[in-house]
């Protein structure tokens, strides 16, 4: 019986590399999401919410409840259920609406 | 493709899961010029959902049923003409030309006489859609076949980290060849859950039980709709065989009523439910577990379709489907949609309604061939599983008494943070009896996801007694942005860039 | 929003009123409002002095209701990309200011520190310390709780006749549930003003002016003022059907931040249209560069009921003894609410009139009239 999800596929990936969740080093393999790659190292939760600083992660998973939101390369609001990882992301933890930097 | 690139095509198809390929695949064999959107990068939509190229999978097929049905839909499209624009994430569909209505104003340079009115479809591009240039594609017909998204009621600490959808952890699973955590209970209602479930374990978590709110008893007062539609028991028989081999349990009339944790799943409360999904006191069990995968059924994904006008009609389980007529027309001519837009059925009726759509199209609206028998035989194959999936839906409605989950203190609104609370206040006090006033006094539906995480509940918490009110409810589906629009996207409208699909980025080829 | 207000100010003179809406509160044109609570748009005039004693109201209504009605006297800010802008605004904040308003000319080096995220090279512009903006549906609800037990809310209950005496005075309205009598009824009907005026046997041309909204997702305070251009005060004055359109661009309380307005006359369709998503846009981000970046993630569509001279319809309808119209205030509604709902309390319960309302007389566009 199959231990894992690759070896149930028979996966054979490219090889993996490396993201950062908080300066914390991340495995990803080649064509998973931001969001499969930290579900991968055990992370479930990359933002907080604007009104009461709750942490959140992926529950969709398919794009639709935009809860996985997350700042990648400064980028906020990015879907990370969708958005394709790749070799050098910084991903950071995103602070309610993300947008800190333009506030006033 | 279209003689030259300022002709509109003959039909876009929206969505390139079961429907929309079979759809966009049966109208080229027909000859039609076709454009073929979606948001992946991948064909296949929710159900056929398979990691990227770049993950080498070499049996994609474990987590599927039927995936022969799937591979031959996409040596198809492989051989049409079709053009498949990956990436393409449409926020809204318009009529270009015509009435008026609209862009009336606005007259393209060179544009010639058309047979009729041709459609503008709205695209933002990338893999979220945040990044990539804005594109319009124009077509004489459109195809819906955006599929569903999961339904959820929310219950308290569905917030926390490691309360995933169930269908979210099948595409994590499918797509990223991941698990939300080892060890995950399945909850909610419908039969995709045992589908979960049975994947699951068999990536490699362990599943200790399914909490199914209704009583599975019901299928067997359709006997002749179960007969009619042998797939489906097989299905359900290897669902149920694999969930034996795991050994995981099946508690149906139950519900999770508490997730315990305090930045992540630690354990769930399940506790038995009455006939009418109260919770009945004191059967609480605590289970423990680090993940939990959670929905109720799916919702058709239809605000293209509403925006455009398009009539709905009330399913049998409370959601909102396209009212669609016997060629899977909507009510607005020009427009065509097929699979969970006019209600969830499933893939395979999926297909037979995209290819039906797709006949229909090439004959009604360019004088193909029609093809009457294979038209008959389509017809009566949809008949026959809509019957059974509308049967099955009957049995998955939440009863009146799920409201009686929430404490007044537990989150609605995931976006905005509602509470139960909040919205019960502004039934009570401030006379919101549906969810759009509900929606203007709180907040709760207007955040990121537009009410499709909470639009069942604020429904339900509106009508006060947990009933789904639906001759009452106004178009929740109301959408004019299916997706979010950047505002650069927006003031770059007119801008003839975005009118050349074979200039467009993210295309396939 | 103005049916509450006149269910309030009645209420709290002592009358007892029944509120009847087909939908529920604030499901029309209130709902669909930014809550603009405006003198900066309004020319020296019966307009402006309806807007000026409702200011005051407001802020007297502000104290009363609970801070979820977002009331903010956040001002206005009206700016002008070049000399001939500043030129127009200059003239009519002077006459704005003999009137009452108060108008504050601010130079183009002075806008960053009221917007710092405004466009550079804008000729100036002037500041409105009176504009203030509320969430109009939470405003209207509250206050319809606040009129207390005087009040009797009828909702999702539609008006389908009126009832009269033999001698033509209205004596109740009669709905598909049955009939409630009243001594005077009020057509707050908004955009179906003209509908209801048309149950009564009485013409009130009122028409619906659309507009759109476009809301972007949850942002920090970024926008502090209701700030728009010059060209919004000619366009919400123009008679025009087609389609005008002048950003009108403001932050909220819960982040998002609203872009107006559009206006034209297209009946009542909710069609989406790309041209004014475009327009609206385009004016947003020529003010407010940094949106380009920023998303929209809702639009929608409401109806402004407008009468040819953009003036509302307030007092008693001297056709039909009874009826008395409180509808008509094109995209201001919410703003002069307050002062609309004190002039037909002050009508029906025969008080001194705070300000002449000859101007708004129901039967100025009738043809002998």
């Amino acid at each position: 019986m199959a231990r894992t999800p690759a070896e149930l596929v028979g996966a054979n990936p490219g090889p993996a590399f490396e993201i950062t969740m908080d300066g914390r080093p991340v495995t990803a393999l080649p064509g998973q999401s931001v969001a499969a790659a930290l579900w991968s190292a055990g992370i479930l939760a990359w933002r907080t919410t604007r009104t009461t600083g709750r942490p959140r992660g992926a529950f969709c998973g398919i794009g639709q409840c935009y809860d996985c939101l997350a700042t990648i390369n400064g980028e906020p609001n990015r879907r990370a259920c969708l958005v394709p990882a790749r070799p050098g992301d910084v991903i950071i933890t995103q602070e309610g609406h993300g947008h800190a930097r333009i506030g006033v | 493709m279209p003689a030259s690139a300022s002709d509109p095509y003959d039909l876009a198809v929206i969505g390139a899961g079961s429907a929309g390929l079979a759809g966009a695949v049966t109208a080229a064999e027909l000859g039609l010029s076709v454009a073929l959107l979606d948001s992946s990068p991948q064909t296949g939509g929710q159900f056929y959902r398979h990691p990227a190229q770049a993950i080498g999978a070499v049996r994609p097929e474990a987590l599927h049923h039927d995936w022969p049905a799937f591979a031959e839909l996409r040596r198809r499209l492989e051989r049409s003409e079709v053009r498949h624009l990956s990436g393409h994430h449409v926020w809204a569909v318009t009529k270009e030309n015509g009435d008026g209505k609209g862009n009336g104003e606005r007259k393209g340079d060179g544009e010639r006489k058309e047979r009729g009115d041709v459609w503008a479809v709205h695209a933002v591009t990338g893999a979220d859609g945040a990044e990539g240039q804005p594109v319009r594609v124009r077509a004489r017909a459109v195809l819906l076949a955006t599929g569903a998204y999961e339904r959820q009621l929310p219950f308290p600490g569905w917030t926390l980290p490691g309360v995933v959808g169930a269908g979210g952890a099948q595409a994590m699973l499918k797509s990223g060849l991941v698990l939300p955590g080892k060890r995950i209970v399945v909850a909610g209602s419908g039969p995709l859950l045992l589908a979960v479930a049975s994947s699951l374990a068999a990536a490699g978590a362990q599943v200790p039980a399914v909490i199914e709110a209704s009583g599975y008893l019901g299928y067997a007062r359709h006997p002749r709709a179960l007969a009619a539609n042998p797939q489906k028991l097989v299905e359900a028989a290897v669902h149920g065989a694999a969930l034996l081999r795991h050994r995981v349990r099946l508690r149906t009339r139950s519900a999770v009523t508490e997730v315990h944790g305090t930045d992540r799943v630690e354990a769930v409360t399940v506790t038995r439910l009455d006939r009418d999904w109260r919770p009945v006191r004191g059967t609480g069990r605590r289970i423990a577990c680090d993940a939990l995968a959670v929905g109720h059924g799916l919702a058709p994904q239809i605000e293209l379709a509403t925006a455009l006008g398009c009539a709905t009609r009330p399913t049998a389980d409370g959601t909102t489907a396209l009212a669609l007529g016997g060629l899977q027309e909507t009510s607005v001519p020009g427009v065509w949609a097929a699979g969970e837009t006019g209600g969830i059925g499933g893939a395979q009726l999926a297909r037979a309604e995209g290819e039906l759509a797709g006949t229909a199209v090439a004959a009604g609206l360019y004088g193909r061939p029609y093809r009457e028998g294979r038209i008959r035989a389509l017809q009566r194959r949809r008949d026959r599983m809509r019957g059974f999936a509308e049967a099955m839906a009957a049995r998955h409605a939440p009863a009146a008494g799920w409201t009686d989950w929430l404490t007044d203190a537990t989150d609605v609104c995931r976006c905005e943070e509602v509470t139960a609370g909040r919205i019960r206040e502004a039934v009570t006090d401030l006379g919101a009896s549906d969810a759009h006033t509900v929606k203007l006094l709180t907040r709760a539906g207007m955040g990121w996801c537009q009410g499709r995480m909470c639009g069942t509940a604020a429904v339900c918490l509106a009508a006060g007694e947990g009933q789904l009110r639906r001759a009452v409810e106004p178009p929740a589906e109301r959408r004019p942005f299916a997706v979010p629009v950047p505002l650069s996207a927006l003031a770059s409208l007119d801008e003839p860039t975005g009118t050349r699909p074979d200039t467009a980025p993210g295309t396939d080829h | 929003m103005v049916g509450a207000a006149c269910a309030y100010f009645a209420a709290r003179a002592g009358l007892s009123v029944t509120v009847v809406d087909r939908g529920p509160v604030a499901g029309g044109t209130t709902g669909a409002g930014e809550g603009n609570l405006l003198v900066s748009d309004k020319e020296p005039g019966p307009e402006l002095e309806l807007a000026l004693l409702s200011t005051e109201l407001w802020r007297e209504l502000a104290d009363m209701l609970p801070p979820g009605i977002e009331y903010e006297p956040k001002g206005g800010l009206v700016v002008a990309s070049g000399e001939a802008g500043l030129r127009v605004l200059r003239d009519f904040a002077a006459g704005q200011e003999k009137a009452g308003v108060r108008a504050e000319e601010v130079p183009a080096e002075r806008l960053e520190d009221l917007e710092p995220h405004l466009a550079p090279g804008l000729a100036g512009g002037f500041h409105y310390p009176q504009d203030a903006q509320v969430m109009p549906a939470l405003a209207a609800a509250h206050l319809l709780r606040a009129a207390g037990d005087r009040v009797c809310l009828r909702l999702g209950e539609e008006v389908i006749g009126l009832l009269t005496t033999a001698d033509g005075a209205v004596r109740g309205v009669r709905t598909a549930a049955g009939e409630m009598h009243a001594g005077h009824v009020v057509n707050a009907a908004g955009a179906w003003g003209g509908e209801f005026a048309r149950l009564a046997g009485v013409e009130l041309p009122v028409l619906p002016r659309r507009g759109f909204v476009l809301v972007t997702e949850p942002l920090p305070r970024v926008v502090r003022h209701k700030v728009y251009a010059a060209d919004y005060v000619a366009d919400v004055a123009s008679d025009s059907a087609a389609l005008g359109t002048s950003a009108v661009v403001e932050g909220t309380a819960a982040g998002p931040v609203l872009i107006g307005a559009s206006r034209e006359r297209v009946g009542f369709d909710r069609t989406l249209s790309t041209e004014v998503l475009r327009r609206l846009a385009v004016q947003a981000t020529a003010l407010f560069p940094f949106l380009a970046g920023v998303r929209a993630i809702r639009t929608y569509a409401g109806f402004r009921p407008y009468l040819p001279d953009h003036l509302p319809a307030i007092g008693p309808d001297p056709r039909v003894p009874g009826l008395l119209h409180a509808c008509g205030h094109e995209g201001a509604g919410v703003g002069l609410a307050p002062a609309t709902g004190l002039l037909i309390a002050r009508s029906l319960g025969g008080g001194e009139l705070p300000l002449d309302i000859g101007a708004f007389s129901p039967v100025r566009f009738a043809a002998d009239g």
